[in-house]
């Protein structure tokens, strides 16, 4: 059998899945499958391309995709005018202030001989620049949270439109990631995963409690969305009557129509993703970056500059995780801080890639698909069997009680066991490097 | 008297409660150190060990509680300690067998044992959550204070007062035992020695005949009993919760890495040093300065530098700050 037809083999499978799905259950779960398929596949590609082509360890990419959440608050709410006037102004300008301290305490860092003197200096340039930027900011965050508190207390976004919320969720991920890379690359390799997990939960911290910036955890809601709302399509006479003719309720209708469009608008952004991998990993720098991971020493003796590259294709995977997470939000309308969870959007991810064949970029597309299955099925699946095992038990025994309750918890264990039985006897993944 | 005021405020609120978190950090950043000295990756199953030990001698402390065994005015906790940590070390060391050696015989990067751990952690996590599940769970029994606020105000006529939990003195006993019995292990035993010897140079130690799987085993072991111990400890002081547990991951991370990964001393060290930071830099400093400076300078606000929620960016900074500039950690620990 050939690489082409064992990889048609296994995407036909995902979709016999799919559409079976489709057929058991409902065609709109099978929609939201699709959709969450295809922005897991988005993530897979953004850490294959980290861990597949550099061999770089990220566990904190739930703080990436958190961040492209973010950002589609900031670009696409409406600004909040009040809360403008009465602290806006100032908490930038705290914000300013605050990089201000850092960007002149790495100046002083620079210009100061080494020794004593220096470390007074950054010291004393840091605890100054704190306390001012404090004195600044909790005035301005204090009236803007007190703005409406019910439906704002916060600044609100800049109305533009959502989509353009996707690159800039990709920018500001990518520039979490190059503070985080300068730090932690050129180090030892666990070092990069332990600062990406700290970074990750930090900023699902500062999401949760700066009201000022999405609200925290009282969550933003009602985003807007680049598809029509249901509610109008069904009250437009032409939507409705073209669905009719084919033999469709209007309200089923109008809810896969325009899940059906946030498909196509994310087939179109894996797609543009999924090529420039493809075009990037079959280049002479894709192939230097595969040379730097098999073997760092050799390539740096070659004149590579290791670090560099690391530092530059770990930006460029974190910024893909951004988009992905920019375009998660929109799907879901809302800002959640709370649902951020190390679990479903750092170690599903790794599962991912890990299944569909780490180094390869269709690998990544088809776990990304394959586990998302896995993980929204493994729910009814475990209570089904808890449900066979305990049917011999009587009726309100503990033991019977207690299994059915922690079904729910499955999902942890399932993929734990997925992972380490594809590292163990698997390791390549289910498409392979070439 | 109003110095001696903010003292005993700075002693209560945090003097105290910094000890004896820093304790709990350093009995698991040791956990953390031996692993990466003898085993040579960084476990990140440590803090989902921590939990499982920990749901262990719960469910064994609720046995003995409902069978009617207590230790008097200490927690039960301590009794079923030992059995918890003999389930724990079985489990790990059946890990070991089941996952790491194939790796170990295979010699595998650091880096792929750093994935093998996060595995393990989702079966463990998975476990605790099945087993015990994921809310919280309080188990500390027996006398609440060593003294309260009421008696120490009565014993010394200060307007402040200071208490000391059981649960606090017992964490800093507890500590010190295990600390010296650890490195009494470590510096004197024939064991401990060929440990340190394999720690330091894989291929000599080999040479001289040391057993590699025995120190393989004896090292899980005494993870086990350290993460046991250090869990159980934090679950007596604060609550049980898996998550939270899993979260301590980083504040212990910190704590190993500040110290020198590999050095069991510095493991001590940065646990200390997070969690001083961790409280005072979270601390609202209103009143003790009320008492120690004159009124004039006394602070209108809280005097807070960051708000509680930021605690971990608080060990985060730390981590940072030393991996810019000191990547090998204070006590000088393995390669960088």
């Amino acid at each position: 059998m050939t690489d082409t037809t064992r990889n048609l083999v296994y995407f036909g499978f995902i979709a016999a899945l799919i559409i079976g799905t489709g057929l058991m259950t409902s065609w709109n779960l099978a929609i939201t499958i699709v959709n969450f398929g295809l922005i897991s596949a988005i993530m897979a590609l953004g850490v294959n391309l980290q861990w597949g082509f550099a061999g770089l360890f990220n566990v904190g990419i739930m703080g990436f995709v958190a961040l492209g959440g973010l950002a589609t608050v900031l670009i696409s709410m409406p600004p909040v005018g009040e809360a403008w006037a009465a602290g806006g102004v100032r908490v930038i300008l705290a914000l300013i202030l605050g990089a201000a301290t850092i960007v002149g305490a790495i100046l002083a860092y620079n210009a100061l001989p080494k020794g004593r003197m220096r470390a007074i200096g950054m010291i004393v340039i840091l605890v100054a620049g704190f306390f001012i930027y404090r004195a600044v900011f909790d005035g301005g965050v204090q009236a803007v949270e007190a703005v409406n508190p019910a439906n704002a207390g916060y600044l609100g976004g800049l109305g533009l439109p959502v989509l353009l919320a996707w690159p800039v969720g990709g920018l500001l991920a990518a520039g979490a990631a190059w503070i985080i890379g300068k730090t932690a690359l050129g180090l030892r390799s666990d070092y990069l995963a332990i600062a990406t997990l700290g970074i990750a939960e930090i900023i699902i911290a500062v999401l949760k409690n700066e009201d000022w910036l999405a609200r925290g955890v009282k969550n933003v809601v009602g985003l807007p969305r680049p598809a029509p709302y249901e509610i109008n399509l069904q009250n437009s006479e032409t939507f409705v009557e073209r669905v009719t003719n084919l033999g469709f309720d209007p309200v089923t209708a109008s809810t896969l129509w325009v899940k059906a469009i946030y498909a196509g608008l994310f087939t179109v952004v894996l797609l543009i993703l999924f090529i420039l991998a493809q075009r990037a990993l079959h280049s002479p720098w894709g192939r230097m970056m595969r040379a730097i991971r098999d073997n760092e020493v050799a390539a740096e003796a070659m004149g590579k500059d290791v670090t560099a590259r690391h530092l530059q294709i770990f930006v460029l995977g974190s910024a893909i995780c951004g988009i992905a997470g920019a375009m998660m939000t929109t799907l879901d309308g809302q800002l959640t801080p709370g649902t951020y969870q190390p679990l479903r959007f750092t170690f599903l991810i790794w599962v991912m890639v890990i299944v569909g064949g780490s180094g390869n970029n269709l690998g990544a597309v088809l776990g990304g698909f394959l586990i998302w299955w896995l993980w929204v099925m493994v729910e009814p699946i475990g209570l089904w069997l808890m449900q066979v095992v305990t049917s011999g038990m009587a009726e309100g025994f503990w033991l019977r009680e207690h299994l059915l309750d922690s079904a729910a918890h499955m999902r942890l264990l399932t993929m734990g066991v997925v992972l380490l039985l594809v590292l163990r006897f698997s390791p390549r993944g289910l498409i392979p490097e070439r | 008297m109003d110095l001696l005021n903010a003292f005993i405020t700075l002693s209560n609120f945090v003097l105290i409660p910094a000890i004896a978190y820093g304790s709990q950090l350093a009995l698991g950043a040791l956990g953390v150190t031996l692993i990466y000295g003898i085993l040579r990756f960084s476990n990140f199953a440590h803090g989902d060990t921590m939990a499982f030990g920990t749901m262990a001698t719960i469910l064994i402390t609720w046995a003995f509680q409902s069978a009617g065994i207590s230790a008097g005015p200490l927690p039960t906790a301590l009794l079923a300690l030992p059995f918890g940590i003999a389930v724990c070390a079985l489990f790990v060391l059946a890990t070991d067998r089941g996952v790491y050696s194939f790796y170990r015989t295979q010699k595998a990067k650091p880096i792929i044992f750093v994935m093998v751990s996060l595995g393990v952690m989702f079966i463990m996590n998975g476990l605790v959550r099945f087993i015990i599940g994921p809310n919280d769970q309080r188990f500390s029994d027996g006398e609440r204070f060593i003294i309260s606020v009421r008696e120490f105000k009565a014993l010394t006529g200060l307007k402040e007062g200071l208490a000391i939990k059981t649960t606090q003195g017992l964490t800093v006993i507890t500590a010190i035992i295990v600390v010296a019995l650890l490195f009494y292990f470590l510096n004197r035993t024939r064991t401990g020695k060929s440990m340190r010897a394999y720690s330091d140079n894989e291929d000599l130690a080999l040479l001289s005949g040391i057993n590699p799987e025995r120190v393989v085993m004896v090292t899980w072991l005494i993870v086990a009993a350290l993460a046991t111990i250090a869990g159980v400890l934090y679950g007596l002081d604060k609550s049980f919760k898996p998550f939270v547990y899993f979260q301590l991951l980083l504040p212990i991370f910190a704590s190993a890495i500040v110290g020198g990964l590999g050095n069991p001393l510095g493991a001590i060290a940065g646990g200390f040093t997070i969690a001083f930071s961790e409280v005072m830099i979270t601390y609202a400093w209103k009143k003790v300065a009320g008492y120690a400076l004159p009124d004039a300078l006394a602070p209108d606000g809280l005097a807070q530098l960051l708000s509680t929620d930021y605690k971990f960016a608080v060990s985060f900074v730390i981590l940072l700050i030393v991996l810019l500039f000191k990547p090998t950690g204070l006590f000088a620990g393995k390669s960088v």
